[in-house]
């Protein structure tokens, strides 16, 4: 019982074949196995959004699913969306007002930003503190998260106006 | 913590998941979503030897129109149930109750089925599925065979699933002209499990209700119906007085549940002011 099993998956773009224990979480499977150690272990039960990766490019907890479910789909992790440079300009933003503190909550905030941002619409405050609820920050007061993720909101939405005009 | 050892297989059809758990002696647990289910894994509340899993299974998928039913697979995810355009037209009480589900990221990977399969009297769609007088089909080694709402949701996590059953799909009756539909909850936060939350499916003809359903969720071991309420609103219109009589009797029908947070009576104070503002929109809002 419980040998391991194979998996082939797309992390960051790159395929990655890997024998797992089913009981490994894909979590643990990417900080451990692969050293994406972007994705952190907070609560490890689905509260806390530290974890946050893109499932087929949506947003998911990674503590919340075994790494064999994962087999065939395509996982992005922080540091993928990090270097294809998906996220610059919300990076930037939440430099600029210093929105976090220790930073342990930050892949999770910026993963559910990319969620939130990619539907392509522009979310008012509530919007974004709704879409943010999963996601626990012990340090800022989420002020300053919400401050940077609307003002990247804005921004796309000024970009995308000035390219059709 | 993390799950103890397990097994773990993906069948190719419905059958050969039935038959996989038989083979494990019920030693087995069906993940499909498993935004439940692998925290209860975590916690050690559940140590099954083997995880099957039916995620990927074509015949628990899709929503479709099948004979005056919308006709939602198990494993539809909850987000996929916000963004269906079928679901806001077919059954408009579940495109509302949606954006309360959790957090967008759990909607993402959590299904319908999953959801009433747990039967969790603090969420959403368990309730929302009593008020539709949805129809749940399950599967066994023996056949398919099919449970009212109103018959499924037994006690506490305890639903007509029999062990090694799986819910393939819910069949809600479609909206009509007439449905007026209205959901809302109570929560210290967005996203937090609900201190009390309705929804109302019921057929309005020229101001007055022809006929009601209202289901509560957090304030029980299950899901409830609150059927006096319902007959004292049947044939009436929902004029102010009315909704307050609706609201007294709420208060006599309704025995919450309390918890370190809220006592019984304020539980029925929040249902009652909940009540009250759900009746008051509900003729606006199919």
């Amino acid at each position: 019982m419980s040998g391991k099993v194979a998996i082939s998956l797309a992390v960051n773009g790159e395929t990655i074949e890997a024998l797992v224990a089913p009981r490994t979480t894909l979590a643990d499977f990417l900080r451990q196995d692969i050293q994406l150690t972007g994705t952190h272990t907070g609560c490890e039960m689905g509260v806390c959004g530290a974890c946050l990766v893109l499932l087929d490019d949506r947003p998911v907890h990674a503590c919340l699913m075994f790494a064999v479910q994962a087999d065939g789909c395509a996982v992005e992790t922080i540091e993928g969306l990090t270097h294809r440079r998906a996220i610059d300009d919300l990076q930037k933003e939440f430099h600029e007002r210093n929105a976090l503190q220790c930073g342990f909550c930050t892949p999770g905030m910026l993963v559910s930003a990319y969620g939130i941002l990619a539907s392509g619409d522009e979310p008012d405050r509530d919007g974004i503190r709704d879409a943010l609820s999963g996601n626990y920050c012990r340090c800022t007061g989420y002020e300053s998260i919400v401050d940077a993720i609307e003002t990247t909101a804005r921004q796309r939405r000024q970009h995308m106006e000035e390219e059709k005009a | 913590m993390k799950a103890r050892a397990f097994d773990y297989m993906r069948p190719k059809c419905v059958q050969e998941a039935l038959e996989a758990f038989v083979s494990a002696d019920g030693d087995a647990s069906y993940i499909a979503g498993g935004q439940s289910l692998v925290p209860a894994l975590a916690l050690r509340l559940q140590a099954p030897g083997l995880l099957i899993d039916i995620a990927r299974l074509d015949e628990l998928r899709g929503l479709s129109l099948a004979g005056g039913h919308l006709r939602i697979g198990a494993t539809t995810r909850h987000c996929e149930i916000l963004g269906s355009n079928l679901v806001r037209e077919h059954a408009p009480l579940l495109a509302k109750a949606a954006p309360f589900v959790a957090h967008p990221a759990i909607r993402n990977k959590g299904t319908f089925g999953g959801s009433l399969a747990l039967a969790d009297p603090a969420s959403e769609f368990p309730a929302m599925a009593l008020a539709l007088d949805a129809i749940i089909e399950i599967a066994s080694v023996e056949g398919s065979r099919r449970v009212g709402a109103g018959d499924f949701f037994i006690d506490l996590y305890e639903t007509a699933l029999q062990p090694g059953e799986i819910v393939t799909a819910v069949y809600v009756p479609l909206a009509t002209a007439k449905t007026r539909t209205a959901f809302d909850e109570l929560a210290r936060r967005r996203g937090d499990y609900a201190i009390v939350g309705a929804g109302i499916d019921a057929q309005m003809q020229g101001g007055f209700v022809e006929r009601m359903r209202i289901a509560f969720l957090s304030v029980g071991s299950t899901p409830v119906r609150v059927r006096a309420v319902e007959a004292a609103l049947t044939g009436r219109q929902l004029t102010p007085e009315a909704i307050r009589q609706a609201q007294d009797v709420l208060g006599t029908e309704l025995d919450p549940v309390g918890d370190e947070h809220t006592p019984p009576e304020m539980r029925r104070h929040l249902a009652r002011v909940l009540l009250g503002r759900l009746l008051g929109r509900l003729e606006a809002s199919r």
